[in-house]
């Protein structure tokens, strides 16, 4: 029986998180006198920690999100710890460096406290991602899961943030939020602790992140066309695009929503994609496709992440059991053809053109649909076409002749390997590249009279920061419990309501 | 005019006139001519304003009553919705407010500890443990430090220095000992006849400035207790809730007491209360006559609610480490300053958030405490030790602020040095 009916004006638990971003804060000032070193030390327990349970993750992940598919998450989580280390370990966003000639000194100063939204599509891999870039530039980071992968992310934020610890780390440069809503998290942006908000997620929350008033990093959707000329290697194609479409069941935000084929092509582009285990649907699958995937000219958010099987029945489509891409030709690129929208599970979408010109003019309307300033794929060897294509797309990323999930997230092509693509101003966005760890930290410039008579210091060997003793705040716990914590949980209600909210912004128009 | 709405005053001047005339005029005076024209006004998280609107950040707290920061909004805000349900309750009744945080205090002391007897102030809850020894051991004497401070009520003003005893004609020497701190062959002596109902002493004296028990002082101090068959009452006003890293400091110091008193900080300042917390065996009286100690504002249920938050505050993990790292920055911060005034400034008590600050002068912490006042911070002398300085910063500080008391003291620590130099000159004139 309910007594007291506690009229809260903040939202449950923002306090207790503001005070997180301030433990955060103390973390961040010790951390910025670190040296390249240490960080190394604990970038190499924390990626080694994060690689030993990237199954387990991966497992538990898909058990709580129901979406995607446990191998190809195993992927995305090694990539992002072992992987994403080694591509860094010989970078360094910590020490001076000096421009002779210009007579400059270069002094990394590191954002400080990273408020870090993780989805629900990507949960411990983007989660991975931004711990690392954080700890490689030297910042403390409060990771705010999505409320549907909450449970798996705190427990992964506890297990890296240990290892650094352990390893060195101050106490609480890692910590998460574990019971995050939307009003929290908005609090959380707002807070003059948080230096930068990184936003990864629904397009709602990437808009209250540049409201926040606070430095933010956001990114816009994606729906990424696919062009193939007729002077692609069409069975190469038609593998790497049911690959790709199939990875995770598309929800890296990096899937390719359709394929665009010049006629000449296109026969042997179906053929090749049945063969490569996709099914291609007959003009009547085609409408029970969309009546039954997109009631309403929606994408159903219960489906995301699923197996093309499971697509397949819901759509009452008969395929082969290996099926692991539903192929959904359309001839109109148009606002109201759902097929030609972001796609989380794996339907692509096909549309046949008579050239190169109206396949460009097809992947523009795409964009213009939804995706600006994120990423397109171009399958050709006519160096002419590709670079007309990229010049007349507006994404900021093409991946060529490559999957585009993997290719557009820089681990299939020297793109930054990322779990965030920057949209640029196309997207809404303030980064136009693949997020990275230069993009956490700024530089104090210590720059000398331009007179050539006037001589430049010798910089080599000094220590900028000294770090002094450092003891741990992690201490010991209390003999006893702490008192009872006066707030409640969120109803699950809330929790479920606020997780459709998102998705719903996914497939927004 | 400054008009507070609910009362006002012409000046500043008229302010202090009324103060002498309708309340304390020699404790008026005394901060008049000891430089410190201080009449609080607003008040925020560490920081306050003098009337004449001169900012000054706060390293007094009253002792730790400030602990989470003047007008915390988290306990403003229980306190506010306490106040749509609750009021002070009923002293004679089971009630909802006491049980719940005696409960939860219970959890966070040593397992010996059963129940908890709530008083007003610090004050009574020092009464009430001083009673309940005497009840539980059948006998009067009790024991404490010399320049001990436990309060000014009746049976408390005892254990304390004899000027406010005396004062009052409230000495009672036959019924309390004092011993001098971190001596334990005068605590043997003055246990060894074995008619001491306790020995009650603050984890780290405050009002004595802050000396730190030597190494295994206080578990020898315990180990005394139970050779001579006594109470050891820990008095945690000042070294409770976090401000020595840990919640209780006489836990940390890993001494199970058989009666704490805790006060100040519990209630943030919003809604005052004080806590006793006692073993089995002393709880023999709350069972054989409950009503042996009635106190109407004791455990006050508004105090009881914003108590429960307080505690959950202090008990969070991210509290832990900040006080750890601000306890590490002053810790390195005042040691540069004393690399600075070797010869003056000349030791630095601390453990966790509680520290004491010595000056090579008997009266030295008065001119640091009035050249920091002039530089905008409050701190306090140590009334039984005008050599210490008492140096209280809240556990909840930013490294900012922390940066700013430091700059803000390096200066007035080398004004006072000024001051003290040429005063030796002149005295050396002389």
């Amino acid at each position: 029986m309910t007594v007291i009916e506690i009229d809260r004006r903040e939202p449950p638990g923002a306090a207790r998180a503001a005070m997180m971003l301030q433990r955060a804060h103390w973390a961040a000032e010790l951390f910025a006198r670190y040296d390249i070193e240490r960080v190394r030390r604990i970038l190499d327990a924390v990626a080694q920690a994060a690689e030993a349970h990237a199954e387990r993750y991966a497992e538990w992940a898909v058990e709580e999100t129901g979406m995607g598919v446990v191998e190809h998450k195993v992927i995305k989580n090694v990539a992002c710890s072992r992987d994403l280390w080694a591509r860094y370990r010989d970078h360094d966003y910590v020490s001076p460096r000096t421009l002779d000639d210009d007579k400059v000194l270069e002094l990394p100063r590191p954002a400080g406290v990273v408020f870090a939204l993780t989805p629900t599509t990507n949960p411990i891999a983007t989660t991975y991602f931004k711990v690392l870039l954080a700890l490689m530039t030297r910042n403390a980071i409060v990771v705010s899961p999505h409320p549907g992968a909450k449970a798996v992310c705190a427990d992964a934020v506890r297990v890296l943030s240990d290892a650094a610890v352990q390893a060195g780390a101050p106490d609480g440069c890692i910590q998460v939020v574990e019971e995050p809503s939307i009003p929290l998290i908005e609090a959380l942006m707002t807070d003059q602790t948080t230096d930068v908000i990184v936003a990864t997620g629904g397009n709602a929350v990437v808009r209250a992140a540049y409201r926040s008033g606070n430095p933010a990093i956001g990114v816009g959707p994606g729906n990424v066309p696919s062009f193939l000329d007729a002077t692609a290697d069409i069975p190469a194609a038609a593998r790497l695009i049911v690959e790709s479409k199939s990875f995770d069941n598309s929800i890296l935000c990096t899937n390719e929503s359709a394929v665009i084929v010049e006629e000449e092509a296109a026969d042997q582009l179906v053929r090749e994609l049945g063969r490569a285990g996709a099914h291609v649907c007959s003009p009547e699958e085609v409408e029970l496709v969309r009546e039954r995937l997109f009631p309403e000219g929606r994408m159903r958010l219960d489906l995301i992440g699923k197996d093309a099987t499971v697509l397949a029945e819901e759509a009452g489509l008969k395929v082969a059991p290996t099926t692991r891409v539903i192929v959904a030709p359309f001839s109109l690129v148009v606002p109201e053809e759902p097929l030609a929208r972001e796609k989380l599970f794996p339907v692509l979408g096909l549309v046949r053109v008579p050239n190169t010109r109206a396949g460009i003019s097809a992947a523009q309307a795409m964009l213009r649909i939804t995706g600006a300033g994120h990423s397109a794929s171009i399958h050709s060897t006519r160096a002419q076409t590709i670079m007309e294509y990229g010049a007349a797309v507006k994404v900021l990323r093409v991946s060529v002749n490559v999957g585009n999930s993997l290719g557009s997230a820089g681990v299939l092509t020297n793109l930054a390997p990322t779990m965030t693509i920057g949209t640029g101003f196309y997207g809404r966005s303030s980064l136009g590249e693949n997020l990275e760890p230069r993009h956490l930290v700024n530089w104090t410039r210590v720059a000398y009279n331009a007179d050539r008579s006037v001589p430049f210091d010798d910089f080599a060997g000094m220590q900028p920061w000294r770090l002094d003793a450092v003891r741990h705040a992690s201490a010991p716990a209390p003999a006893a419990e702490a008192a009872p914590a006066v707030e409640t949980d969120l109803l699950r209600e809330e929790v479920r309501r606020l997780i459709l909210e998102e998705l719903k912004e996914l497939t927004r128009q | 005019m400054y008009d507070y709405g609910f009362f006002s005053y012409d000046s500043k001047e008229d302010m202090l006139e009324r103060s002498r005339a309708f309340w304390n005029p020699d404790k008026t005076d005394f901060w008049q001519d000891a430089g410190i024209d201080l009449v609080i006004d607003r008040r925020e998280g560490y920081l306050f304003w003098d009337m004449a609107g001169r900012r000054l950040i706060d390293l007094h707290l009253n002792g730790g009553t400030y602990n989470l920061g003047h007008r915390n909004p988290e306990l403003i805000a229980t306190l506010e919705q306490a106040m749509q349900h609750f009021d002070i309750g009923n002293h004679h009744f089971p009630a909802l407010a006491r049980t719940a945080l005696a409960e939860a205090l219970v959890k966070t002391a040593s397992p010996n500890m059963r129940r908890v007897i709530y008083g007003s102030g610090g004050g009574e809850a020092v009464d009430i443990a001083l009673k309940t020894a005497r009840h539980t051991k059948q006998r009067r004497k009790i024991v404490s430090i010399i320049k001990a401070y436990h309060g000014h009520t009746g049976v408390a003003v005892g254990t304390g220095d004899e000027r406010f005893s005396k004062l009052f004609l409230s000495d009672h020497p036959d019924e309390f000992v004092q011993v001098p701190f971190n001596d334990l062959n005068a605590m043997e002596d003055a246990l060894r006849g074995r008619d001491v109902a306790g020995v009650i002493m603050e984890t780290i004296p405050a009002t004595y400035g802050f000396p730190l028990p030597e190494p295994g002082y206080l578990q020898a101090v315990k180990r005394l207790c139970e050779e001579y068959d006594t109470l050891y009452i820990a008095d945690e006003v000042q070294t409770g809730l976090m401000r020595t890293g840990e919640m209780w400091g006489i836990s940390k110091a890993g001494v199970e007491p058989d009666i704490m008193v805790i006060g100040k900080g519990i209630t943030g300042g919003m809604y005052p209360i004080a806590c006793v917390v006692v073993s089995e065996e002393c709880s023999a009286w709350l069972k054989e006559d409950g009503f042996g100690h009635i106190s109407t504002g004791g455990g006050g249920e508004l105090g009881c609610v914003v108590s429960l938050k307080v505690l959950e505050i202090c008990g969070r993990p991210e509290v832990r480490s900040m006080v750890h790292y601000i306890a590490e920055r002053f810790q390195q911060g005042l040691r540069q300053i004393q690399e600075i005034y070797p010869d003056w400034f000349i030791g630095i008590r601390q453990d966790g958030v509680v520290m004491g600050l010595e000056f090579n002068h008997p009266t030295g912490a008065k001119i640091v405490m009035k050249h920091l006042y002039a530089h905008g911070v409050w701190a306090i002398f140590s009334t039984l030790d005008p050599r210490i300085l008492q140096f209280k910063p809240g556990i909840l500080l930013s490294p900012e602020l922390v940066d700013e008391i430091l700059d803000r003291t390096e200066v007035a620590i080398g004004k006072a040095y000024a001051e003290f130099k040429a005063g030796s000159r002149q005295a050396v004139t002389a």
